[in-house]
């Protein structure tokens, strides 16, 4: 199969079919991936978006045709979807702020060689490895007071009046969806953090130490400083994923009591599955994609000007 | 030095309360699923039953759906583990070994799917897979679930590719062996420990992903574990015992792979850092 020698100058090497081969050899490896991606997340991606001017309804038939701008006007009128943007800041600040927080804690706690170190690390980490679904399922069934321990609990420390289901309860509600992803959570940034943490170098510390810094100031000045990368993009991405995430609250409330625990993804979701209208549901989801990336925008332009600054 | 031995101690509690926190809820779920009928609710909120019983786990093997919903989703997360592991190898081993025209666009394209909300895609992939006759069908939800995963574990297949050096494939490829045949026989089996991880993951997030499950799927024949636990908790939400006997079940295989993992998450999420 070899080519005769003569047809190959010694200027260009290789033949025409061997250039071709050379330069698909890179696709041959990512082209399978390259196609899934395209047919199952771009081009839904895409038609979702016209969706969004066009009336879908599943169980309609005579619905598709192309309605303009009928479903955003009706948006801007939707007392429910202004809820459920208030819910999901809420549901996300508290989530993303307290998963923040305690992960920060145990990775501090978790940084340095203690006995027993590996198991408590598999131990505290194992939420992280529940099914977000039965997670949701779990802590409903804590707050449950017929089967949880929680609302009888809750009620003899005085934080409930009577050892009723927060979960029914408008104003206390959302608590219950949060307490779950918070549980669900820490370890994410918990892991991250202390990856974080282990890069660090050693003598940083020991150098700190002989020249008399306690342990707050050796936080402050060395730990936070180089943490603050991490802390600041694992935030920043968490936050978008977090605000998109509505399984606990399906399991736990389904948006209820009185839309109260409503976020804008399980918004989007309840459209889709329970009402059938596809247009709608892409209506809202339009809206959200737009919010996400001004949010991101916001993220690039303020981490373009810290950039500069330094 | 007694400073220091209260810090100690005080170090050690703290521990052990994120360790309670992390595993009381678990444990009750246990604890409740072995709880006879007639003790549920007199011995409410008893940290451990007076006389235990495995009756629930045996209703639930023998008389509900869920051995079926319990094997259909070992199929759909055990298929899309080993599809995602193959697809994410063959685009990381590319990522990590060329350059080419177009990588980039690649790298762009994947990054935002990490970014945009998969719950967008509800309604449309439901239009899509409806005339495939994909609805309803396992293989439908196989193939959705691929893409989602493809992402995130080609860049952390990427990233265990990049702990190999070049050398080893160059060497045998100046020995005559093709590229292919070097990464299949020389490459491939340094990158076991990672493709060990990948496995875990997307095994991990197809048995626990519950959106897209609920829309596609209807009816008990084709549904997994996560749509069969819903739809059980909606009819008889009085079988406590019976419904945490099925929700322990459905941690096990989670919990196996989380052991298997374990090793690999810290390099895992900061190679990905992207997704949970």
């Amino acid at each position: 199969m070899s080519h005769p020698p003569t047809v190959q100058s010694p200027r260009t090497g290789k033949s025409a079919l061997r250039r071709f081969v050379d330069a698909a050899e890179p696709w041959f490896y990512s082209a399978p991936v390259l196609v899934l991606i395209l047919a199952v997340m771009l081009v839904p991606l895409i038609l979702g978006l016209s969706y969004a001017f066009r009336d879908i309804q599943l169980l309609n038939p005579f619905s598709g045709g192309f309605v303009g701008l009928k479903h955003l006007q009706a948006l801007s009128q939707d007392q429910a979807f202004y809820r459920a943007l208030r819910n999901t800041l809420w549901w996300t600040g508290a989530s993303v702020f307290l998963q923040f927080l305690f992960g920060l804690i145990l990775a501090l706690l978790l940084d340095k060689p203690f006995a027993g170190r590996g198991i408590a690390q598999a131990l505290v980490f194992l939420p992280w490895a529940v099914p977000t679904f039965l997670a949701g399922l779990n802590w409903a069934w804590l707050f449950n007071p017929v089967i949880g321990p929680l609302p009888h609990w809750m009620a003899a420390l005085g934080i409930l009046s009577a050892p009723d289901n927060i979960l029914a309860d408008p104003h206390l509600a959302m608590w219950g969806p949060i307490i779950a992803n918070v549980w669900w959570g820490i370890p994410f940034f918990a892991i991250t953090l202390l990856a974080a943490l282990q890069a660090i170098p050693r003598d940083l510390y020991e150098a700190a130490e002989i020249d008399g810094a306690g342990p707050l100031q050796r936080f402050v000045s060395i730990t936070l400083p180089f943490l603050a990368p991490t802390i600041a993009i694992t935030i920043l991405l968490r936050t978008v994923w977090i605000a998109n995430f509505a399984d606990l609250i399906i399991v736990m409330t389904n948006g209820g009591p009185a839309d109260r625990t409503q976020i804008v993804a399980s918004y989007i979701f309840t459209q889709a599955f329970r009402r059938l209208d596809f247009g709608y549901a892409s209506a809202i989801a339009l809206v959200l994609l737009v919010l996400l990336l001004a949010y991101s925008m916001v993220i690039v332009i303020i981490r373009q000007r810290l950039i500069e600054k330094d | 030095m007694t400073g220091r031995l209260l810090l100690t101690i005080a170090h050690r509690l703290a521990i052990l309360a994120y360790i309670v926190f992390a595993l009381f809820p678990l444990f009750w779920l246990l604890k409740v699923s072995v709880t006879p009928n007639d003790l549920l609710y007199s011995e409410g909120v008893r940290l451990w039953p007076s006389h235990a019983t495995l009756d629930h786990y045996r209703f639930v093997l023998e008389n509900s759906a869920f051995p079926t919903f319990f094997k259909n989703s070992l199929i759909v997360a055990g298929s899309t583990s080993v599809a995602v592991t193959a697809l994410s190898s063959l685009a990381g081993y590319a990522l990590s070994r060329f350059r080419f025209r177009g990588k980039y666009a690649l790298v762009a394209l994947m990054l935002i799917t990490q970014m945009f909300p998969l719950v967008m895609l509800v309604a449309p992939i439901f239009k899509m897979l409806s005339p495939l006759g994909l609805t309803n069908s396992l293989t439908g939800l196989v193939i959705v679930y691929t893409a989602f995963n493809v992402p995130f574990a080609t860049f952390l297949m990427q990233s265990f590719f990049d702990g190999i050096p070049k050398d080893l494939e160059e060497a045998a490829m100046i020995d005559g062996a093709s590229r292919f045949v070097a990464f299949r026989q020389i490459i491939l089996p340094l990158t076991l420990p990672g493709i060990a991880a990948t496995l875990g993951f997307v095994f991990t997030a197809a048995w626990s992903e519950l959106l897209f499950a609920l829309m596609l799927i209807s009816g008990n024949a084709s549904a997994t574990f996560p749509v069969g636990l819903l739809t059980f908790v909606s009819k008889f939400s009085v079988d406590f015992g019976q419904m945490m006997a099925a929700g322990v079940m459905a941690l096990i295989p989670a919990c196996l792979f989380f052991l298997l993992i374990q090793r690999y998450l810290v390099q895992g999420l900061t190679a990905g850092a992207v997704k949970g």
